[in-house]
Parts: C-alpha cells; sequence; structure tokens
C-alpha cells in the first residue's frame, strides 16, 4: 500500500560495498516507507542477496561508500544484532544449520532479544511456548521441528518456513526476504506467502528478492526494482515484473552498456 | 562502520584468577634427591610405610624416562630447578576456619569458593588445598555423622593410616609411569574420601586446588574407595597465578570401587594456561584411574579441561569386576599456544564389563588438542562392550584436533563402537545468530555449549551451570 505521507523506514542512498577487492555494490538507493512492500528482481549475480546481507551487517561485506538511515539513525554503524534487536530482519536465500544448538532455545533467546529491543518484558519458557506455538500456525509447521537442532537436516522447503516462523516471532519492521519462495512446492508457497501477507500490515514494510512472478501473483508488490551489475537499473510497479516475465533481461545489456557510456544518476 | 568481532578478538582472554596471594610460605630448598624425599616424610611425620613407599617409587623414577610419546612439545623440564615443597606458614590445621590466616580465606572467596560457613555452597563440602596442602575442609562433622571420611591426605596418614596402607598405590603403583613415579616419591597433600559400606554420600565432595607460588612443583595425592554398595560423587576444582614461567603439576588420583559401589568424579580444571605467545602456564601431567574392583560397580569421570599450557592426562577405568561400568566425558578446551593430550584407558578385564567413552574437543587460536583412547577387552571380558565418541570442534582455521583411538580386543565377537567428527564454527553461522538479534559473544556460547551438552550434562548440577560459564569466559570477549 502506497501512501506518499506514511513514514520513511528505510532510506538507501548510493550504497557501494565490495567483498574483499572486488566491487559488487555500485551504487544502490532505495527508499521504502511503513506499509509498502518491495520486490527485487535480476540476474543471477546481480547483487541481490549482497545488497540484503550488507543491510543485514555481514562481516564479509566492506561498505565503501553511501548511506542507510533506518528510522532515521545510522544502519551501518550499529552491530548486526541490534540491527535485528531494532527490527530489520533478513530472511535468508540459504539458511544455515547450526547443529547442537536448539530450535526452539534459539528461537526463544532470539524472541527475547528483539522484545528487549522493543523495550519488552523477556518471556519465560512457558510463555514463550504459548507464543511459539501459536505463531507455528502461520507457517502451518510441525511443533517437532521445535526439538532439532536449528535448520539441521531441515529440507529446502523446511528451512524456508523455518525462516518465517522466526519473522512471526521477530515481528520485524523491515522484512527483507531473499528468494523465499525458491525451493518451495505448491502448497508450502501459498502457506509462505499467506504468512508474509498476514505480518504485512500498515507500519511495517516488506523487500521481497525473488525470480518468479509466481510470488508477486500472491503477494502484490507496490513497487518492483531491476538490479543489474550492483544498481538498480530500472523500478516500476507490478507490472514490471509480467514485462520481465515475457522480456526476460537481455534488454539490461543495452541500458547497462550505455551506463558505461555516461555514468548518469540512477534509482 | 559496522565491525563484528572476530573470532580471534574473542579468544584472547584475559585470565582472571591470576593473582597471586602475598602470604609467607615454608619452603624447602630446590631439587629432588632421596634427602628431600626423606625430609618430606619427615616434616609430615608419615609412618615407615609410607618413607618406604616414597623411597620405592623414587628409585624406580631415577630409571625412567620422561615420556615423548604423546603430541605435545615443550623444553626439557629441570627437575633439580624445582621445590618440591611448599607451605602457607600456619603451623597446624586449624580447627575452626575463624583460625585459618584471613588472607586464605579471601583468596578462596575472590576464586568463587566461600569457605566461612555463612557462606558455604548448602550442598557441597569443600576440601580446600592451597600450594599442596590442605587448609580447610568444611563439613567434616556432618559427614562424619554418616560415617563418611573427607579429609586432607595427610590427615587421613595420621587419623586412618589402616586404610592408607591398604589402598594407596593400589590401583596406580609407584612404578606405573615417570610422573606417577615422581608423585608417589614427593606427593605433598590432596584429598582422602571413604565411603563405607553401604552409604550414600548425602552431599557433594568437592576438592579446589589453588597454586600459588611460582617455582613449586604441585603433587597433590587423591584416594577415593567407595566399600560395597556406597556411592559418592566428587568434584575438583583448579586454578593459578599467572607466572610467565612453566610449573610443573604431576597429581595421582586413585578411586576404588567395591562392589555395587558408585563413584562419580568430576573435574572443572582452568589451570593457567599461558599468554598468547605461550609464555608461562601450568605443565599438568596428570595420571587419574578408577578400578572397578567389584562385580556391578561403576566409575565415572568427566572432565571440563581448559587451563594449562600442556596437559597430559587420561583418566582410566580397569573394569574388574562382572557387569562393572566406567565412563568418560570429556570437553577439552585449548586455545593460543596451549597443547592438549587427554583421553581415557578403558580395560575391560571382567565378564560384560561396559564401558562408554564421550569426548569434546575445542580447539581455538594455534592450539591443538589430540584425543588418545584405549579400549582394551582381555581374555576373560566375554560380553564385554564399548561405545566412543569423539567430537573435534575448531574455531578458527589456525588449530588443530587430532583423534588416535587404540582399540586392543582379546574378543572376537565383541561390540564396540566409534564415532568421529569434526566441525568448524563459521562466519556464517556466526552471523545467521547475529542477524537474529543474539550478541557475537553469546551466538559462540550457545554454539559451543550446544557442542558440549552430552559432557555437561553429567556434571553435577551445581557445576553445569558453572562449566558452560567457564567455557564462555575463556572464549567471550568481556569478562563476566
Ligand atoms: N563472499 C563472497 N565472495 C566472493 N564473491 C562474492 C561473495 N558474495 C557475493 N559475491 C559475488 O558477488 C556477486 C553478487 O552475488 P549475490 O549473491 O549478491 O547475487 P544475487 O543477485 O543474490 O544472485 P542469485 O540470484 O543467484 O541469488 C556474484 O558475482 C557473487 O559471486
Ligand atoms: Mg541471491
Amino acid at each position: 500500500m502506497i501512501r506518499p505521507d506514511a513514514p520513511v523506514l528505510l532510506e538507501i542512498r548510493d550504497l557501494t560495498a565490495r567483498v574483499e577487492d572486488q566491487p559488487i555494490l555500485k551504487g544502490v538507493s532505495l527508499t521504502i516507507r511503513a506499509g509498502e512492500i518491495h520486490a527485487v528482481m535480476g540476474r543471477n549475480g546481480s547483487g541481490k542477496s549482497t545488497l540484503s546481507k550488507v543491510l543485514a551487517g555481514h562481516p564479509a561485506y566492506t561498505v565503501t561508500g553511501g548511506t542507510v538511515r533506518y528510522m532515521g539513525d545510522d544502519l551501518l554503524s550499529l552491530e548486526p544484532e541490534l540491527r535485528a534487536r531494532a527490527g530489520l530482519f533478513l530472511g535468508f536465500q540459504y539458511p544455515v544449520e547450526i547443529p547442537g544448538v536448539s530450535n526452539l532455545e534459539f528461537l526463544r533467546v532470539a524472541t527475547n532479544a528483539r522484545r528487549a529491543g522493543k523495550g519488552e518484558e523477556e518471556l519465560d519458557t512457558f510463555a514463550f511456548e504459548d507464543l511459539v506455538r501459536e505463531r507455528l500456525q502461520v507457517v502451518q509447521m510441525d511443533p517437532a521441528f521445535l526439538e532439532r537442532s536449528v535448520n539441521e537436516g531441515f529440507s529446502g522447503g523446511e528451512k524456508k518456513r523455518n525462516e518465517i516462523l522466526q519473522m512471526a516471532l521477530l515481528e520485524p519492521l523491515v522484512a527483507v526476504l531473499d528468494e523465499t519462495d525458491s525451493g518451495l512446492d505448491i502448497d508450502a508457497l501459498r502457506i509462505v506467502a499467506g504468512g508474509v501477507n498476514h505480518l504485512a500490515g500498515p507500519d511495517n514494510a516488506t523487500l521481497l528478492i525473488t525470480h518468479y512472478q509466481r510470488l508477486l501473483d500472491v503477494i502484490t508488490p507496490d513497487y518492483v526494482h531491476v538490479m543489474a551489475a550492483g544498481r538498480i537499473l530500472r523500478t516500476g510497479g507490478k507490472e514490471l515484473a509480467l514485462e520481465l516475465e515475457e522480456r526476460g533481461y537481455d534488454w539490461v545489456d543495452a541500458e547497462l552498456a550505455s551506463l558505461e557510456r555516461t555514468p548518469a544518476e540512477v534509482g | 562502520m559496522a565491525s563484528s568481532a572476530t573470532v580471534g578478538d574473542l579468544v584472547s582472554q584475559p585470565y582472571k584468577y591470576g593473582f597471586v596471594t602475598d602470604i609467607e610460605t615454608e619452603k624447602i630448598a630446590k631439587g629432588l634427591s632421596e634427602d628431600v624425599v626423606r625430609l618430606i616424610s619427615a616434616k609430615k611425620n608419615e609412618p615407615a610405610f609410607l618413607l618406604d613407599f616414597r623411597l620405592r617409587s623414587y628409585r624406580q623414577w631415577l630409571q625412567m624416562e620422561e615420556p615423548d610419546w604423546a603430541s605435545l612439545g615443550h623444553p626439557p623440564i629441570d627437575y633439580q630447578e624445582i621445590i618440591y615443597y611448599a607451605a602457607p606458614k600456619q603451623q597446624e590445621k586449624k580447627a575452626s576456619l575463624d583460625e585459618v590466616d584471613p588472607k586464605l580465606l579471601e583468596t578462596f572467596e575472590k576464586l568463587g569458593i566461600p569457605l566461612s560457613e555463612q557462606k558455604r555452597l548448602s550442598n557441597v563440602a569443600v576440601d580446600a588445598v592451597f600450594d599442596s596442602v590442605s587448609i580447610a575442609t568444611t563439613y567434616r562433622e556432618k559427614l562424619a555423622e554418616h560415617g563418611v571420611i573427607f579429609c586432607s591426605i595427610s590427615e587421613a596418614v595420621k587419623d586412618h593410616a589402616d586404610l592408607i596402607e591398604k589402598y594407596l598405590g593400589t590401583v596406580v603403583p609407584g612404578n606405573d609411569n615417570y610422573f606417577a613415579a615422581l608423585n608417589s616419591a614427593v606427593f605433598s597433600d590432596g584429598s582422602f574420601v571413604f565411603i563405607p559400606k553401604g552409604v550414600e554420600c548425602p552431599m557433594e565432595l568437592s576438592t579446589y586446588f589453588r597454586i600459588n607460588s611460582g617455582d613449586t612443583g604441585q603433587f597433590e595425592r587423591t584416594l577415593i574407595v567407595a566399600e560395597e554398595g556406597a556411592s559418592v560423587s566428587y568434584l575438583e576444582g583448579c586454578t593459578a597465578p599467572m607466572f610467565d614461567t612453566n610449573q610443573l603439576h604431576a597429581a595421582v588420583v586413585e578411586l576404588v570401587a567395591l562392589d555395587d559401589a558408585s563413584i562419580k568424579y568430576s573435574t572443572v580444571q582452568n589451570w593457567y594456561a599461558g599468554d598468547e605467545n605461550g609464555k608461562g602456564g601450568i605443565y599438568n601431567f596428570v595420571t587419574k584411574r578408577g578400578q572397578c574392583r567389584g562385580d556391578r560397580s561403576h566409575i565415572s569421570w568427566t572432565q571440563v579441561e581448559t587451563g594449562s599450557a600442556i596437559t597430559w592426562k587420561y583418566p582410566s577405568c580397569v573394569l574388574q569386576g562382572a557387569d562393572s561400568v566406567g565412563e568418560f566425558y570429556s570437553v577439552a578446551l585449548t586455545n593460543n599456544r596451549q597443547q592438549a593430550d587427554t583421553g581415557t584407558k578403558m580395560i575391560h578385564v571382567g565378564p560384560r564389563t561396559r564401558s562408554t567413552i564421550v569426548s569434546k574437543g575445542i580447539s581455538a587460536g594455534h592450539s591443538s588438542n589430540s584425543y588418545r583412547g584405549l579400549v582394551q577387552l582381555g581374555p576373560k571380558a566375554v560380553g564385554a562392550r564399548n561405545y566412543s565418541q569423539c567430537d573435534s570442534m575448531l574455531i578458527g582455521d589456525q588449530a588443530a584436533a587430532n583423534t588416535y583411538p587404540y582399540i586392543r580386543s582379546q574378543q572376537p565377537d565383541a561390540r564396540i563402537e566409534h564415532e568421529a567428527s569434526t566441525c568448524r564454527i563459521s562466519a556464517d553461522q556466526l552471523f545467521y545468530l547475529q542477524s537474529r538479534g543474539i550478541a557475537f559473544e553469546e551466538a559462540v556460547s550457545m554454539m559451543v555449549s550446544g557442542f558440549c551438552r552430552d559432557v555437561f550434562n553429567q556434571l553435577p548440577m551445581e557445576f553445569a551451570a558453572e562449566a558452560d560459564k567457564l567455557l564462555a569466559l575463556k572464549l567471550e570477549g568481556s569478562v563476566g
């Protein structure tokens, strides 16, 4: 839902970042207001996951320029855990397995960290049990997954559901979901999309990274951005996704080539 | 710019127990000779049988060579540079704690081991050993009501000479190995526990070893005897100040379990490990062995090893009695330049004996951590079984982990299972936890305690949380 007067939650300006010596993000600008759903699309390797990880604060990426303001504050100066506590959430493209750490315990510690960030009281084990059981329904997940180690041995789809479960517990203000739809079967896609829709509200915002129109059929984006070679090459409404579905990314090369000739403002 | 702490920052921790207590001590001149052995024995007014045991061990030690088969490296130890007896100048052990030098009480208080009546741990009796000498034992009267003897070895030599003569050196003979022989010749003090027939010890027993002197060797001797049907849970804790020289610690622990008896021996070891370049720290060469002498007896070793520059330690079980059970649960953490070569020996002698080995090695920094274990099934160990699990966790990419399992079986259809695994804490795992609001240190600590859970579950309740904290402290960026 676009409301031009809604508060800005996330404002990315001319963001550049590298991995080791290789520049990956080459000037990304993006403004996200409360209530909005943004979709970011683009070829493999165009920098979508990099953008999401830079926002979350992954230590492998070095920011070389630009600014990111989150709720008016300088996001980039915060440790990753503080970003999370302040309500920024990253649903990983490849959720990590953590053997030996119980999923339930992990979810509880994470939830309480986020609650502390909101100035809310810690939940004890019983109160948390109640909450987690309620939120499991959002993703229709079997409680048995709580007893296992974090993501260990989970199927691809189960890992993605576990991500959405975390999102449901952490109640983020800005959720960046990196290909949460890939690897899901048709039913799971509907469930996960239903969960995302259920959690989206007028006070929060969602940034969906996806390759597929089928997700955007169920979650209607307010904006669609096309990323290429570390920048946002074009921004449009939901029709842009349909156009991409039809035309593919060939036009991108031509546009990139012209950019190389006249380095211009992007975004 | 946001920059996360690196694993390197995290594992270079100041050692919290590195202070030295300024107290007058009585020391003998450095160096080792037959006269020194006689002098130690004389200082303790020992009966002839004990002097004899010491002298025999000493003469055997002279014939032996320092072992070099462990995966350890250290400059040669000059045994003539070590002082073999040091004691705080407080002559007799005091009847009441009020008379103990307040500096000593304060030392233990600082270490988190309050000895004074009001502050004692409610269900744990403590024997506090300071530089080889036991300075106080709590709850003795209450234990005596149950017939349980818990005192220092020196006192036991005076008051229970018969028991000492009967059991000392019967599990670890004076000539067992180089370091055990040395200990047998010069041991200073340690704890003695005796649980009579049919008695379940009413509280946890615990000995806390504190090394204070910089140039003194530490040679404690611990002996625990559980008679038929008796049971006891015993915990040992250790710390030492920071010196940039190395101190030798060569202890011997002997456990004897008769029919249906059970002994659970837990160690939380946190000697000073040396600095990040490997300067200073304790050389920990320890012989620990339990003998399941009786049928259906049970001995369980649990250890959490975090300190020492060098650890050489293989708590073992000799499973003699039919259907006896031996267990070994170990967490060994090494960091910086620490070296650990630790494991166990399960010697199955009797029929249907069973043993379980769970070893968790964590290596960080440039350290090296080896598991070395022997499972041996003798000709009479019909139907014996063993299960071993050895897991290693690497933190950073400079650390090393090795596993050396040895199996010797004279039982063709024995069931011996061995599982091993190695994992590494990855930056992506830590980031994943961080991205959920969990601080870096807590994230490491969660992963490490998850890895150690099978072992921590074996620790007495009061200490499981301690162990968790200790590991966290060894690894965390902030000292609590
Ligand atoms: N840690 C890293 N080390 C080296 N190269 C990296 C690293 N992370 C990203 N890159 C490179 O940066 C580029 C962008 O990668 P990124 O994962 O952001 O792409 P993406 O748009 O998410 O692609 P996909 O659609 O396949 O998920 C790729 O060329 C990738 O190889
Ligand atoms: Mg990606």
